[in-house]
């Protein structure tokens, strides 16, 4: 079945963290707004990775890693542009000029490389195409996702904190009953002064983020540092409803009873 | 007369009024309205916007109520009320639009704090030839492995039956085992 959708709403880290749960086996393809990147999994590892608009040759990737010189890159080029990179690879370990490990880790330096410049595309499609293989000749490698997980995981990481710190913007804010504290002897931001400004048990944050022309994100990161340095709560804003006290289901305790009671459900919507 | 509810749930066009409409006995009473926004009138023309209310009578003493959550975020104020005193609920999610996925999880997550009762999750409209396949759909939704997720087509009575006693099934087994 189809694995696709939109960067928008799925994210690099969570692709990979799928691939590897799932330890799948195929080709991930992301189309972003200037390139397309193609990363080959073997049973939830990385073996391959390329960009469409890169040179994605052997011979590019050990000059970026620089274990060849400018004109070594040059004469590779011209003189061997017709083997592949398994053959050009083979040339190079048996003429003495690299180690089989010097190439491995330059293709993995490189592979890494893609997949952290893929966590910063936030627009794009992506596609995974089950068994599909790198292309013919190409050296494969066998990648761990975890730590690349972790990495892109950092990056959302404040995104998430800050949800789980403020998790509701239709809550109030006022400013903390603590004697002795004069906002003038804070240091504050312009944007955080834009907030203070607002602050007011009649305001939601969702109000005040519109008022101050600031986004989900901006607003969350003011008001996490205004409640951590003290000077703020969270309050439900005047004139909300109390929560409403939550009723049991059943109307009688005995648990015979309640048990008779699902039983009776479930031989009325087998018969349906 | 005892009268016992479930609650379905899920982001915007999910198959919620669908999900009900196929096991009810009464024609569901639906307050659907025109949508007014361009971007969504493209997914669909009508949406549900206080709830969708479905039953099912099981003998003279006991009536089960289906009732269906309005999908749009702008009418969440309408969940908490609709979750009061539901024996569990039903996540509905599309899987062909891993778009709403992120949303699924956030409404998962708030009836929870609603109320600790238990639930499962349909993956719906898994007779379209794009849907995710309901184990990739489980690791996208972050879901534990205990929850249940099930596949559904919700025009489709036999799989919305099948979901209907998944949940009834594991509102048992928590009672067994004393869990909330």
């Amino acid at each position: 079945m189809a694995l696709q959708g939109n960067l928008r709403d799925f994210t690099i880290t969570q692709l990979l963290n799928l691939v590897n749960l799932a330890r799948k086996t195929g080709t991930l393809v992301v189309e972003g707004p200037s390139d397309v990147a193609l990363l080959t999994f073997k049973e939830g590892k990385l073996s391959y990775a390329q960009m469409d608009h890169e040179d994605n040759s052997l011979a590019y990737i050990l000059r970026r890693t620089n274990k060849i010189s400018s004109s070594q890159y040059r004469t590779i080029r011209e003189r061997a542009y017709q083997m592949s990179d398994k053959e050009l690879g083979l040339l190079l370990i048996n003429a003495g000029y690299l180690t089989q490990e010097d190439i491995l880790l330059s293709i993995q330096q490189y592979f890494i490389n893609i997949v952290q410049r893929l966590f910063t595309w936030v627009e794009g499609f992506f596609r995974f195409e089950n068994a599909v293989a790198p292309p013919d000749g190409k050296i494969t490698v066998r990648i761990d996702l975890e730590n690349l997980i972790i990495e892109g995981s950092r990056r959302m990481r404040e995104w998430e904190r800050l949800q789980e710190e403020i998790p509701s913007l239709d809550m109030a804010l006022k400013f903390t009953d603590r004697p002795g504290t004069n906002l003038r002897n804070v240091n504050l931001s312009v944007e955080e002064w834009r907030v203070v400004s607002y602050i007011n048990p009649r305001n939601t944050i969702r109000q005040i983020a519109q008022a101050a022309k600031m986004s989900d994100m901006e607003i969350r990161k003011v008001v996490y540092g205004l409640i951590q340095a003290g000077l703020a709560e969270i309050v439900r804003p005047e004139g909300m409803p109390p929560p409403i006290t939550y009723r049991p289901a059943f109307q009688s305790n005995n648990k015979v009873e309640q048990k008779s009671l699902i039983n009776r459900l479930i031989s009325r919507i087998r018969s349906l | 007369m005892q009268t016992v509810k479930m609650v379905v749930t899920g982001p915007y066009n999910a198959g919620k009024t669908e999900f009900i409409r196929s096991v009810s006995e009464i024609d569901v009473v639906s307050t659907e309205r025109k949508i007014s926004s361009p971007a969504e009138r493209m997914v669909k023309e009508t949406t549900t916007v206080a709830m969708d209310f479905g039953r099912i009578t099981v003998d003279d003493d006991l009536v089960l109520y289906l009732f269906g959550t309005p999908g749009q975020k702008r009418f969440d104020f309408m969940w908490e009320i609709l979750s009061e005193g539901m024996l569990g609920f039903i996540v509905m999610v599309d899987s062909t639009r891993p778009e709403t996925f992120r949303e699924a999880r956030s409404i998962l997550e708030t009836f929870r704090a609603y109320a600790p009762t238990p639930y499962i999750v349909a993956a719906n409209k898994q007779d379209c030839q794009d849907a995710w396949d309901v184990e990739d759909m489980r690791y996208a939704l972050r879901l534990d492995s205990r929850v249940k997720m099930l596949p559904c087509v919700a025009v489709n009575r036999e799989t919305v039956k099948t979901v209907l006693l998944e949940l009834l099934y594991t509102i048992l087994a928590e009672m067994e085992t004393g869990q909330d």
